[in-house]
């Protein structure tokens, strides 16, 4: 396997008396697709939130191609490469599709060489949120208002979003949340896919699909990793089934 | 030298406790209701009139605290169903101009009652003697009073949110709207509840301050302003941080103007500014 | 934020066209109304930027149009007019510092919060100016209005032409600003301006930095408030403290939803309509804030879309 792009160490997070992360570490590396899985208040949300820079940390580090990146703001590191989707559908609703996309294709320009030139005529964040919709089959649908997609849409439009920034990493949350069992078939093919050139950390709940498309699987309980591996590992584990398979099912 | 700084230490924990019981009504419509309401000065000098019309007539002044209490509910009950109830989900660009139109309107109102001029308001000739409180020096026995008079307020205030079930709800409101449903109140009823109760506090206050700061046009102004420095200094809906930030704001702007009177104009804003810097969202507030 | 349509922007000009050739009809009152109506709608429109392009709600934009009217007094002091090109970059670069420094701390907060800390910032302002020795005193002073020199060839014009010159001059800076803000708002930066007013979460998680892009909105709007406010005391020959009071942001925010939030060109119809509505208001009361209330509160009411959402829009 490929070094890790992201990697995090002893990451912990309290909120006043509640330890919502407590001590995990983990890796992600290019072409590997890492779920997390774990009851509801496990931390996951909070860990992902911690990856992006969206929280802070209060103890622990982060790690972005080996260099320490703890501390930074979420736009930082989004420019640093790290994309993500939420697990609250979190899109610019009166705005179309597209622009929702080349605004996140935009991030990536260097901005102070361009950024008053018109918008309209600036081809490459057009180009890129075209293919990022493409690629997640809302290509039909560019020109619609944000807010008027379906909640699968608005799911896939999520995915678009990240995409469009060109991250290295993916942190998806929850992608699959609300969506029928044929969008989530769509979706799953999607993940497998975009797994092959990014490292990719899907926080998720759905268990058939998890097993299905991870590499690696971590299984999260009260904030604390409880076991990391293979999805055959995992799926074999009495203690996982005692903690958290056996009450889901 | 040291009378003279215990009198503006006085002087200042006494200004600070009038604007906690300003910006405890504000920080409360605003945590519980999510409504910010320009007009709440108006309501603190409509306050200070009523104390100036209650002395008018030769009455006491003591008579306008429980009309200034039973006025105010009742005006902020009329106004939260009328107006506020209907601006709780709008921008607040509509909150803000509807509550300037109300402080234009206000305004108005007290020009054709009371016409334009400053008006002094006599202190209550039972308090009007000065209490000798340390080696000579003495101290207005109304200031006294109303340091008093504002504590036991606070103090109600305080027990009222923090020990009954009442206060329970608006803590409630004030941090998880949705848990309202979940205990089965009415919201509806809370947020009269409160919009009256932050009236009547700020017209308490202004009816308190009259024989201080006599009466005059756009006196609400002023009082506003400083409000909301209590407020962002303090932190979003917390009653403690407004508590903390009023008597802080009190003593720097009161001591402020004593000893430095060159800046003292802008002292508060630089605390503000250093709150804004070290910690945005207030002292009390979460991050 | 739309941006009005190619006829829309033909009307547009149709109207300064008839604003331009006012002198030829006019008096000296009327163009002095409307001279006043120009700075008006250069200043609300100033406020915009950051209303209907950033969805930011400033209580405090009357701080910088006051200090750029001040900037006149710095430069002449009592003595002599100076000329415009010095004092007009002065005006703008003196709001544009003062908002640099409000908007770094006011921009920490968000929503109600950022409302309340420019409100209070704005009052600093005022504050300093009402107090300040070096300021020309509480009750205001008159300030020579600059002319037009340029490098020793003075154009100062005559008393007969001055409210003429006064009002090609607003209208130009007016048409100017206009036409900035057009270019601004339809440039990538305006672009990220209107991602951050629907959802600045979701920029800041896509690599935006959007506090630094809001600051930069901030200074530009100051700065143009700065501009309003010479242009003001050119027009008025007079500058006071209650330039910068917090009435006159209210009334700025009132102009922009007169006009409507949606559409760059709203608050230039708001300011008029603004404008005229206070001289018709004189013309039947005294009660001045009695009708200013109530047409606040019709404003709120009934007028969600402005005056700009009545006809003639296109998306930008």
């Amino acid at each position: 396997m490929s070094p890790p792009v992201l990697q995090c160490f002893g990451l912990t997070r309290r909120f006043g008396g509640l330890v919502a992360v407590d001590d995990v570490s983990l890796a992600l590396a290019s072409g590997a697709l890492h779920a997390v899985i774990g009851p509801n208040g496990a931390g996951k949300s909070t860990l992902a939130n911690l990856l992006s820079g969206e929280l802070t940390p209060t103890s622990g580090t982060l790690q972005l191609d080996g260099e320490s990146v703890t501390g930074w703001p979420a736009w930082r590191m989004a420019r640093a490469g790290v994309g993500r989707s939420f697990q609250r559908t979190n899109i610019m609703r009166p705005l179309s599709v597209q622009e929702n996309v080349r605004l996140a294709a935009q991030a990536r320009l260097t901005p102070p060489t361009r950024l008053w030139r018109n918008a309209a005529k600036e081809a490459a964040p057009q180009i890129a949120a075209r293919a990022a919709l493409e690629r997640v089959g809302l290509g039909a649908e560019a020109a619609r208002k944000a807010g008027a997609l379906s909640h699968g849409q608005q799911r896939q439009l999520e995915i678009a979003m990240a995409l469009a920034t060109a991250p290295r990493v993916l942190l998806l949350d929850e992608p699959l949340a609300g969506m029928g069992p044929e969008e989530s078939e769509t979706l799953a093919a999607l993940l497998r896919d975009l797994a092959r050139d990014h490292a990719v950390l899907l926080v998720e709940h759905d268990m058939d699909v998890v097993f299905r498309v991870a590499d690696q699987v971590t299984v999260m309980v009260e904030g604390r990793v409880l076991l990391s591996g293979t999805p055959a590992v995992v799926r074999g584990s009495a203690a996982v089934r005692d903690a958290y398979l056996g009450q889901a099912t | 030298m040291l009378g003279g700084f215990l009198a503006q230490l006085l002087n200042g924990v006494q200004y600070g406790l009038l604007l906690f019981l300003i910006s405890s009504g504000l920080t409360l419509v605003f945590g519980v209701m999510g409504v910010i309401n320009l007009a709440h000065g108006s309501l603190f000098m409509l306050g200070a009139y009523l104390a100036f019309a209650v002395t008018g007539a030769a009455l006491p002044l003591w008579l306008a605290l429980p009309l200034a209490v039973a006025g105010g509910a009742v005006l902020g009950g009329v106004l939260e169903r009328t107006l506020f109830r209907r601006f709780r989900t709008r921008e607040h660009l509509d909150q803000v101009l509807l509550t300037f139109a109300l402080i234009l309107l206000f305004e108005e109102a007290r020009a054709a009652l009371f016409g334009n001029d400053f008006h002094g308001v006599p202190v209550p000739a039972a308090l009007d003697f000065s209490v000798p409180v340390f080696g000579g020096f003495a101290y207005s026995a109304y200031r006294v009073a109303v340091l008093l008079g504002c504590l036991g307020v606070a103090a109600l205030l305080f027990w009222g949110i923090e020990r009954t079930k009442l206060g329970s709800a608006v803590r409630a409101a004030a941090e998880k709207p949705e848990m309202l449903q979940l205990l089965g109140l009415d919201a509806q009823r809370l947020h009269t509840l409160v919009f009256a109760a932050g009236t009547a506090l700020a017209m308490l206050a202004g009816a308190l301050a009259a024989p201080l700061y006599s009466v005059f046009p756009g006196m609400g102004d002023g009082f506003l302003i400083i409000s909301f420095v209590v407020v962002v200094v303090g932190g979003v809906g917390s009653i403690a941080g407004a508590f903390w930030a009023a008597m802080l704001i009190g003593l720097v702007d009161t001591l402020g103007k004593a000893y430095l009177p060159g800046v003292a104009g802008l002292a508060v804003y630089a605390l503000m500014a250093g709150v804004l810097l070290w910690r945005p969202a207030g002292l009390f507030g979460r991050a | 934020m739309v941006i009005a349509s190619r006829r829309g922007h033909l009307l547009l000009g149709g109207a300064a066209l008839v604003v331009a050739l006012l002198p030829l009809v006019a008096g000296a009152y009327v163009l002095q109304l409307v001279s006043t109506a120009l700075v008006m709608a250069l200043f609300a429109l100033s406020l915009q930027l950051l209303v209907g392009g950033t969805g930011l709600v400033s209580l405090g934009q009357a701080g910088f149009f006051g200090l750029g009217a001040y900037a006149v007094y710095f430069v002449q002091g009592k003595g002599a007019a100076a000329s415009l090109l010095l004092t007009l970059p002065v005006a703008a670069l003196l709001a544009g510092l003062a908002a640099l420094a409000v908007g770094a701390l006011a921009l920490r907060t968000r929503g109600f919060f950022f409302l309340m800390t420019t409100l209070a910032f704005g009052q600093m302002l005022y504050f300093l100016i009402h107090d300040a020795p070096w300021a020309g005193g509480a009750d205001g002073i008159f300030v020579q209005r600059p002319n037009f020199g340029l490098f020793g060839l003075d154009y100062v014009p005559a008393r007969r032409d001055r409210p003429a010159v006064l009002l090609w001059t607003n209208l130009a800076l007016l048409c100017a600003a206009y036409a900035g803000l057009v270019v601004v708002m339809r440039s990538l930066f305006g672009r990220m301006l209107q991602g951050i007013k629907e959802n600045d979460h979701r920029m800041q998680a896509l690599g935006h930095n959007t506090y630094a892009v809001k600051l930069v909105a901030f200074v530009l709007a100051g700065a143009l408030a700065g501009v309003a406010g010479h242009q003001w005391a050119m027009t008025e020959a007079f500058v006071n403290p209650e330039l910068l009071g917090w009435h006159r942001s209210a009334e700025a925010l009132l102009m922009v939803l007169l006009g409507g939030l949606g559409a760059l060109h709203g608050p230039l119809l708001g300011a008029f309509a603004f404008i005229g509505l206070n001289e018709l208001a004189q013309l039947v009361t005294e009660r001045q804030r009695l009708v200013e209330g109530l047409v606040i509160l019709a404003a709120v009411l009934l007028l969600r879309d402005g005056l700009a959402g009545l006809r003639w829009r296109s998306r930008a």
